[in-house]
Order: C-alpha cells, then structure tokens, then sequence
C-alpha cells in the first residue's frame, strides 16, 4: 500500500465516489419517470405509439452505452448552432450533463421492458375486478395495477440499477470524474496499478451494498406475501 | 444526403471500408470470447454447485467481483495488470517489457465477465436437473464423467439457452469498450471516420445501426438454436 498515493488521490477517489452515486441515482430516477410512459405506449391500442415506443427501445437496448454517449456528446457539436439558437449549448457541452441525459435514455428503455413485463404479469381479473368497483381512469392503474406490478419488477430494477452503477465507469472516457475518472487521472500520472484496485473495492462496496439493501426491501415489501410460518 | 452516402461508401473516398473492418474485428473477438467464457462460466458452475467447500468459496468470489466490477474497469486491469505481471515474469528470467496484446487482453476480460455471469446461467440450469437424472446415471454404471456428458449436459443446454443468448447480446455490446485500450473495433474505426470528416452524428448513428444489426441477426439466429435445442421435447 503506497500511502503517498493515497493521501493524494484519496480525497479525489471519494469525490469521485460522489459523482458516480450522483450519475447512477439521478439517471435513474429520471428514467424511471420515463419509463412508465414507455411501457404504456408499448401496450397501447394505437400502432404509432407502439411503434415508436418500440423502436425507442430496441434503439438504446441494442446499441452500446458506449456509442450512444459519443453519438450524444460529440454527435451533439455538429448541431451546436441549432443548440445555440434554442438556448440548450450549455447543456450538451457539458460532459457530465450529457451522461446524465445519455444514461436517463438508456435505463428508460431498460426500466420500460420491466415495468412492460411486471404490468403484463399482472391477471386480467384485477383490472376488471377494479372496474366493476367502479374505480376508473389512472386509479385502475395507480392504485390497482402498478402496486402489484413493482412487486413483481423489484428484483429485475435492483439489477438494472446495479448495471448502471457499473455502466456509468463509461462516463470516465469523456472526460468526467467519477471514480473511474479519478483512477485514469492517478494511473496516468503514477503507474500505479493499485490506484485500479482501490476503484475496484469502491466498486465492490457500493454494488454489495445496493443488493443488501435491495433484499431488505424485497423482505419488507412483501411481508404480507408471505405464507405464516415460511418466514422468520 | 449524396454526400452523407459518399462519406460511407466504400474504396479511397468513403469510410465504409474502415466501419466494416472495425465491425468484423468485433464480430471475431465476440465469437473468439465466446468459447473461453462459456468453457469458464461452466467450471465457476460445477465449483459453486460442489459438495465441497474449498471449491464453492472462490467460485463464489470469482463471481461476486467479477458482477461487481464495471467491465471498464475489469479490462483496464487484465490489460495493465497482465503487462506488469508479464514482465516481472520476464524480469525473473532477464526479460524485456513485455507487450500483452490489446486482442488478447480484450478476450481475457470480457471473458471473466462473461462466465461469471453464465456460472449464474449454468447453476440454474445444473439445480433445474433434478437428482433422479444423476443417479439414474450411476445406476446405469455410469462413471461421473461420463453421466456429466451425456446425461447433464445435454438437458443442461437446453436450460441455460435463453440465459446464455442474453449474455451473448450482452457481450456483443461490452466489445465496444475494447476501443479504449486502442483496438480497431467498430467504435474506434468510427472515431477515427469522425476525426477526419467531422460528422460525428452521422457516424456514430451508422455505429450504432451497425450494432443493432448485429443484435438482430444473432436473435434471429438464437430462435434457430433454441428451436433445435428443443427438438424430442414434446411441445404442450
């Protein structure tokens, strides 16, 4: 252990740790709002709005995070005079920023197919038991379908965040400093491969930590689930 | 729009040549990281499924960090790291620095990703075998060799199929990452494209068409597989 190295890239490593939980909660928080959308416009009656919600999703589930943060980072200076004259240049030349929107985009289309999935393994009968008590409109849904839903797409969005988590080193590449970022910068200047390994525990740390968490919560959300006597 | 078509056509003018070697240096380190990952992927398995507990620990260790850890990162550490034990190596025997090939490193590393995440596959599949099936095997005469290959294995693939194709996709994506440690594959081939004509919308929209492409090919062809694997299984 090089404690010279640490003491000077200690600090920025936890800075770093910072950024990345700002990326991984705020994308994922706003693509969680998009998400909801997503997934009703894939079950929709109207073919346009399939379509197009189907096309959204294949697009950022089947391209690489990778190449959708060049397309919008780099992609977006062509346009710089349009992004100019709408007042949105200060957004898409921000690197952090353009993760941000990048990352949102993506987690939607992943968040939409498990929401998608959770809505469609919900039976039949509670939608019509719902209507015949007469609740309609977005309570049908709010109130009736997505409780029973999110119990369903825990497990699945538990994942996805942790994917995020570990997509967002990618973030280092254009320049931003999460902890990925702070380990590029040290590396280049020590040569010091454990300024990798220090990444790799805080990594660690932080995927471990979601996934207790997670099962706490899955213990807790579905304690009325659980059959008297299975669980202690 | 003709002058869009003329920057990707083919010969000394158009990029399209450059995409297209980029595309297939990807398309071979995916196929090439696929044997290895899955040859691993299915040891970490039997490790994590052993009655014996000096196998089980690091299997489960080699997964957790290896589902833990970005693949960034995972591959900056097998391509650093493997050139820093190489020539230490080396050193011990008068060597010089020691080159590791960003191929190779690539394959390494998406390979430990991939078969940590296919143990997971294989282990499912290995629990959704039931006990009968083994000991039928060794009823028969079966020696445990023998029973794993020609009793588990071939239930075992049909189990592990969807789980292992989505790993696949997976690992046809994770290949971009690849262009960091300056490999020529489609995302690295595209920014150089884009670094001399200055159309990087235009270019990475074709990357990742180009992906996507690849996507749905390999769907296409994984429904094909799952169909043959499924073969003497009576349809209900």
């Amino acid at each position: 252990m090089n404690i010279e190295l640490l003491e000077r890239y200690g600090p920025r490593m936890l800075e770093g740790l910072l950024v990345t939980i700002e990326l991984v909660v705020i994308s994922v928080v706003l693509g969680a709002l998009l998400a909801l959308p997503i997934a009703l416009a894939r079950m929709s009656r109207s073919p346009i709005l399939r379509g197009a919600s189907l096309a959204y999703v294949t697009f950022f589930r089947g391209t690489p995070l990778l190449a959708q943060l060049f397309l919008f980072y780099y992609g977006s200076g062509q346009f710089r005079h349009f992004f100019e004259s709408i007042g949105l240049w200060w957004f898409f030349r921000d690197a952090f920023l353009c993760c941000l929107f990048t990352f949102t985009l993506n987690t939607a289309a992943y968040q939409a197919e498990i929401l998608r999935g959770a809505m469609t393994s919900v039976p039949r009968g509670q939608r019509e038991a719902a209507m015949a008590l007469g609740i309609r409109g977005p309570a049908v849904l709010f109130r009736v379908i997505l409780p029973q839903a999110l119990i369903v797409a825990l497990r699945p969005l538990g994942n996805e965040v942790i994917l995020m988590i570990k997509g967002s080193a990618v973030a280092s590449i254009v320049t931003v400093f999460d902890i990925m970022g702070v380990a590029d910068l040290a590396f280049a200047r020590s040569f010091d491969l454990s300024v990798y390994l220090w990444a790799a525990v805080l990594y660690l740390v932080l995927v471990e930590t979601l996934s207790r968490v997670w099962n706490v919560l899955e213990r807790k959300l579905t304690a009325h689930l659980a059959v008297a006597g299975t669980r202690a | 729009m003709g002058e869009a078509l003329g920057l990707l056509g083919f010969g000394p003018d158009g990029w399209g040549d450059e995409l297209a070697a980029g595309a297939w240096l990807t398309i071979r380190l995916a196929l090439a990281t696929l044997p290895f990952g899955l040859a691993v992927g299915f040891l970490a398995a039997l490790a994590r499924n052993s009655p014996r507990r000096w196998l089980r620990t690091p299997g489960n260790a080699f997964t957790t960090i290896f589902r833990g850890l970005p693949e960034l990162l995972t591959l900056l550490l097998v391509y650093f790291g493997g050139q820093t034990l190489f020539t230490r190596i080396a050193g011990l025997f008068g060597g010089a620095q020691i080159e590791v090939s960003a191929f190779v490193a690539g394959l390494v590393a998406l390979g430990l990703v991939f078969s940590a995440y296919a143990s997971e596959v294989f282990l499912g599949a290995l629990r959704g075998i039931s006990r009968g099936q083994h000991e039928a095997g060794y009823a028969l005469g079966l020696r445990p060799f023998t029973v794993l290959r020609l009793v588990v294995l071939p239930q075992l693939i049909r189990l592990a199929l969807p789980g292992l194709a989505n790993l696949w996709l997976v690992l046809l994506k994770d290949t971009s990452l690849v262009s960091v440690i300056a490999l020529n594959d489609l995302v690295r081939e595209t920014s150089v494209a884009v670094h001399a004509t200055k159309e990087p919308f235009l270019f990475y929209l074709v990357a990742c068409l180009i992906y996507l492409a690849m996507s749905i090919v390999s769907s296409v062809g994984i429904m094909r597989i799952e169909r043959w694997s499924e073969r003497g299984v009576r349809r209900s």
